[in-house]
């Protein structure tokens, strides 16, 4: 697939190679969701063209657009955008189109682990659900392209991290091309495996995750802390830090809690070469 | 004995209005809530118009268009024997200019309070428009077209001034309770004007607060 689009603020050039999971990184407004819109033909371009396997979507100089409908893909909304006056099911099979088979919509609900939830609407699902539902919606009809419009900002990271999952998941069992919109850099790290960088509407750099985070795994973690009292003992100077909740004890120098007092806030930086994680109970 | 020609034609009158207004104001609201042109304002402002301008105004108006002494009434008479002065068919046509805004408001805020990406979600699901409007759209504007229908059906039953200019006063054709009540008051019926009066006032009373209960979800509607 590749597309080459121009307008007043929005001047990209990429090439996409099917099966392929890009992210679309920027600050808000560079011109990541028109670039989603533009593709899904929500929105038209000035200029350029939009081509996928082979066929033309948008053709400036041909006087090609294919409206929404003809397009053959999936678009995941930030608010969700199911239909209120259906059920989840009947949300999917209003995706499905007339004379087609329905097994797909029993083989989404049991991927997406919405069989308890099928028959209520979408007012009495939590977000996280309800996103579950836009995704299984999104693939009824087995669209080779799959467009992900920041879908996750509005969870939180639990169920942030579990939509993750279903993401690869899903990209990978249905050998979807996926184009995600996203700010987060473990979730880019995690799910993608090219990105884009878009700045005021130009495409500033293509790389790998890796290469655009490279410091995202630390191994020093700072926080702030309150001192909740300072003794002299044995010539050094015990400090008591309040960090997060909890209360910590540590030696300095005397040089370096000259200008200490009660009450104050300082920095914490913590370095770790072992780290001991549990699951929370 | 109470004479109810003039109420069953108020109602009859106000259910025909309704039902032609819901036809007419859905493309009508579907198009002023999406479409960006410059010609919006002055379509908004036409069909804010009824709510402002006196009745008697717009009576005027529609009796020198309909005069059969005019152009346009002389077609209407020659080639679809149309005569709208002094007839129930003028009424309808007055009454559905006089309430045009109270069908159009209600659904086109419905339609602009609904988030743009279930439109947009539909289409990218392969719908068509009509589908999108049927099967999408219109559900879930439920209680603004409850609105516009109720709010509509309650104006045109309280017309007066556009009746009083076009009707005539024609007993079972165009006089209508509000002018019935006028007329009982100018012959001093007062007895008779209170019935009239204190029908129509509790049967609108009954409609709004039907409006304000489902609306405001004081009551299980079988709608949902």
């Amino acid at each position: 697939m590749n597309f080459a689009e121009g307008g007043r603020k929005l001047d990209i050039e990429i090439q996409l190679e099917k099966g392929q999971f890009v992210t679309l990184y920027g600050k808000s407004g560079a011109g990541k969701t028109s670039i989603l819109r533009m593709l899904a033909g929500l929105l038209r371009p000035d200029a350029g063209h939009i081509q996928v396997e082979g066929r033309q979507w948008y053709a400036h100089n041909k006087n090609i657009f294919l409206s929404p409908q003809k397009r053959q893909l999936g678009f995941l909304f930030q608010d969700y955008a199911l239909f209120p006056n259906m059920s989840v099911r009947e949300n999917l099979l209003f995706a499905l189109p007339k004379g087609q088979p329905d097994a797909i919509i029993a083989e989404l609900i049991e991927l997406m682990e919405l069989r308890e939830l099928q028959n209520r609407r979408p007012n009495r699902l939590s977000g996280g659900q309800q996103q579950r539902v836009a995704l299984a919606r999104a693939l009824v009809q087995k669209p080779p392209l799959l467009l992900l419009d920041e879908p996750l900002s509005a969870l939180d990271q639990e169920m942030r991290l579990k939509l993750q999952e279903y993401l690869l998941e899903i990209h990978r069992k249905y050998g979807l091309t996926t184009i995600l919109v996203s700010h987060e850099p473990n979730e880019i790290l995690r799910l993608s495996d090219t990105v884009y960088v878009i700045e005021q509407g130009r495409l500033l750099n293509t790389c790998s995750p890796q290469a655009l985070f490279p410091d995202s795994v630390t191994q020093s973690l700072s926080c702030t802390g309150t001192i909740l009292s300072l003794f002299e003992e044995e010539g050094r100077v015990k400090v008591k830090l309040s960090i997060q909740g909890q209360t910590v004890s540590h030696r300095v120098e005397k040089e370096k809690a000259r200008n200490w007092s009660v009450g104050q806030d300082v920095q914490v930086e913590l370095d770790f070469s072992t780290l001991r994680v549990k699951k929370s109970s | 004995m109470m004479d109810w020609q003039p109420l069953s034609l108020t109602f009859r009158l106000a259910f025909v209005t309704t039902i032609l207004l819901f036809i007419i104001a859905i493309p009508l609201a579907y198009w002023l809530a999406y479409a960006k042109n410059r010609v919006k304002p002055v379509i908004e402002t036409l069909i804010s118009m009824p709510l402002v301008l006196p009745p008697t105004v717009l009576g005027f108006y529609l009796l020198l268009a309909f005069s059969p002494n005019n152009a346009f009434g002389q077609w209407l008479d020659a080639s679809l024997g149309l005569r709208l002065v002094f007839s129930f068919e003028g009424l309808v046509i007055g009454s559905l200019l006089y309430s045009l805004p109270f069908m159009v408001h209600p659904i086109q805020s419905g339609f602009a309070n609904l988030s743009p990406s279930l439109k947009e979600a539909a289409y990218i699901l392969g719908k068509s428009r009509w589908t999108t409007l049927t099967k999408v759209l219109l559900p879930n504007i439920r209680p603004s077209l409850l609105t516009g229908i109720v709010l509509s059906f309650a104006h045109t039953i309280g017309e007066f001034g556009v009746v009083l200019m076009i009707g005539g006063n024609i007993p079972g054709q165009t006089k209508v309770a509000s002018i019935t009540i006028y007329d009982e008051v100018e012959s001093l019926n007062y007895a008779a004007a209170n019935t009239y009066s204190l029908i129509l006032f509790v049967i609108t009373f009954c409609i709004l607060l039907l409006v304000y209960l489902v609306n405001g979800g004081h009551v299980k509607s079988y709608w949902k």
